[in-house]
């Protein structure tokens, strides 16, 4: 017992830093589009590869040793221990520099932070997974962990928009995807170009809203829909959603912000009185409306 | 509560028995109008008339600037906590900063408890003391013009001596090795504290109404006041800098490029710095000037509030007293309530 009896908060020395991060190692790079390339970490720690527990939307903090630190969703699912896998886009200083890193170099990670989504919610629900661009990066965390757990949810309907053909993520699982029984698995392209080289495309042409015609008997009140991806993909999305009287708090938005020490410290990705990297990355739509300073839709 | 007395006759001998316990930290005079907290060298150095220092108490915890990361390229990250062993005694501390080290408690405290701060909260001694307000106190408006914890020891001034409260179980190991020099309170002392009372609560002149305040904020987020306000403020950061209960940090690394090691280093920072909400690809959620200064004002009043129930801010009187363009806290809330 601490002698201070005014202090209420933990005041052991010896209580975790959450500072401070695991050494990784860098043990593969698949490249998949051009600056968007996934990466494999294993920590050094053995036994941490399977205690690393993490939900399905949360991020880790990556240290690339004097450069810096970022934060990085995670694209692999629990339910596939040993290797955490992440989605990255070529974007910013530690993401440059993650892109010069040799294969088994050292890197730092903290966490897993973040809510996550509402996993035990969405148990014995329809899921609908909407796509659009790098968004597939946490959703594909989502999607693997349904997919392992099969049973314990209801229909699911992926929906996963790019620009063309060539910018499909993750493309070989988006294949053997569109042949499982249990999963209807819709992508589309705004663009198919026919140029020797290219990829085949046997998806659809245009928006991915347009994919919302090959969905028959949607169960509206039963469904939950995870929906990640950039600004303009939002805007038409989420008026499709309203439209089908989707209720506010079934659409689950990831947000992104500067989470620097993503322990809901520093302050840098405060919206409101939310903080992203606690409150979130992970939020219904109904309390996005009630958000400032959002990127408008 | 135990409440003894400390005459001023004792007091030298007091502050001196306090070194047993740490280093003594106190106010001090910097230059006519301002007061630093510092290491007591000589008793005669305490500034026992003091109202404000420049820095609140929270650089004794949260450091301006300290690594807190080693690193090397091939062995990975040890902790680094400055002053982790250092027992310190922070004695003048009036109640507003008592009320922004509790806050400041809460920031760390919640979710995930950060190490650094803790290390050193737990081994400092508060010692509070009272205040006579001056023209940009406006504690009592914020209820932080009393408290009855957080310190370990609290001063209460009276003409020929000092009410000493006891506040912890530290508290009471220092009153009662010093206890030579205590004696009980008398029902005149009672009389005279209830008559300083009175007069200490006639001094106030500012005042914040803050009854509905963040629901104003609320239906206010698009007033001109904040256009207005993002005019004249600078964005320097003083007020971040000053205030008893803002804590954003920046976290950087800097590698030493002669070795494999380097250090990580975290940093005071303010939310009106124009890089603050800036993410890689460069998109800048609040760019504009207003934008960042209405967010930090809805942060203390409506934000804060939200989460924990009181606003995080202490009525200190800082960030009026340092602003550079001289932007009054109480007359921007005033504004925004249709007051003036």
């Amino acid at each position: 017992m601490d002698r201070h009896s005014h202090l209420n908060y933990s005041t052991n020395a010896r209580v975790t830093n959450v500072m401070l991060p695991d050494l990784a190692r860098l043990v593969r790079v698949i490249p998949m589009v051009e600056d968007n390339f996934l990466f494999l970490f294993r920590f050094e720690d053995p036994t941490l590869n399977e205690k690393f527990l993490y939900k399905p939307g949360q991020f880790v903090e990556i240290t690339l040793l004097g450069t810096g630190e970022a934060p990085i969703s995670i694209s692999s699912t629990p339910t596939r221990k040993g290797v955490l896998e992440m989605c990255i886009r070529r974007m910013g200083r530690v993401t440059n520099a993650l892109y010069n890193l040799p294969e088994n170099s050292l890197v730092g990670i903290r966490g897993p932070y973040g809510n996550g989504y509402p996993i035990d919610e969405m148990k014995g629900h329809d899921i609908l997974i909407i796509a659009g661009g790098l968004g597939m990066a946490p959703l594909r965390s989502l999607l693997n962990y349904i997919l392992d757990n099969r049973s314990q949810f209801g229909r699911v309907i992926l929906m996963y928009g790019t620009k063309t053909p060539d910018d499909v993520l993750f493309r070989d699982e988006m294949e053997s995807m569109m042949r499982r029984p249990d999963l209807e698995c819709l992508l589309s392209v705004e663009q198919a170009y026919q140029y020797p080289g290219a990829h085949p495309w046997r998806g659809k042409i245009g928006m991915v809203t347009e994919l919302f015609q090959y969905v028959k008997d949607l169960n509206v009140q039963n469904t939950y829909a995870a929906v990640c991806g950039p600004p303009i993909f939002y805007k038409f999305v989420l008026d499709k959603l309203l439209k089908l009287n989707f209720s506010k708090d079934h659409i689950l938005m990831s947000l992104e912000r500067r989470m620097e020490c993503g322990v809901g410290k520093c302050g840098h990705c405060a919206i409101g009185y939310k903080y992203t990297c606690i409150d979130g990355p992970i939020f219904n739509y109904w309390d996005i409306l009630n958000m400032p300073e959002l990127i408008e839709f | 509560m135990r409440i003894l007395k400390l005459p001023k006759t004792n007091f030298k001998t007091f502050m001196e028995g306090l070194r047993n316990y740490g280093e003594v930290h106190i106010p001090k005079k910097k230059s006519n109008q301002s007061f630093v907290f510092g290491p007591m060298e000589d008793i005669s150095e305490i500034a026992m008339d003091y109202l404000r220092t420049i820095c609140p108490p929270k650089k004794y915890f949260f450091k301006p600037k300290e690594v807190v990361i080693n690193y090397t390229n091939t062995k990975g990250f040890a902790e680094v906590i400055e002053d982790a062993d250092k027992k310190n005694v922070l004695f003048g501390l009036h109640p507003c900063d008592i009320h922004g080290l509790k806050i400041l408690d809460i920031v760390f405290g919640t979710n995930y408890p950060d190490k650094y701060y803790f290390a050193r909260r737990k081994n400092v001694i508060v010692i509070g003391l009272s205040c006579m307000p001056d023209d940009k106190c406006f504690c009592r408006s914020m209820a932080t013009d009393a408290t009855e914890d957080g310190f370990d020891l609290f001063l209460s001034e009276l003409k020929s001596s000092y009410l000493l409260t006891v506040g912890s179980s530290v508290g009471d190991d220092i009153s009662t090795d010093l206890k030579h020099l205590l004696t009980d309170v008398t029902k005149k002392d009672t009389i005279e504290y209830l008559t300083i009372r009175k007069d200490r609560k006639n001094k106030f002149t500012l005042s914040l109404d803050s009854s509905d305040l963040p629901y104003i904020l609320e239906l206010q987020r698009e007033s001109e006041v904040w256009e207005e306000l993002g005019k004249k403020c600078l964005c320097c950061g003083s007020c971040s800098m000053v205030c008893p209960t803002c804590a954003c940090f920046n976290i950087y690394d800097v590698q030493n490029f002669l070795t494999d090691n380097g250090e990580r280093v975290r940093q005071w920072d303010s939310c009106l710095f124009k890089d603050y909400a800036v993410v890689a690809g460069g998109h800048n959620f609040r760019a504009n000037r207003a934008d960042r200064v209405k967010n930090r004002y809805y942060d203390k009043q409506n934000g804060f509030v939200s989460q924990y129930g009181k606003p995080s801010c202490t009525g200190c009187g800082r960030c009026i007293q340092y602003c550079p363009t001289k932007i009054h806290v109480v007359e921007v809330f005033n504004k925004v309530r249709g007051e003036i």
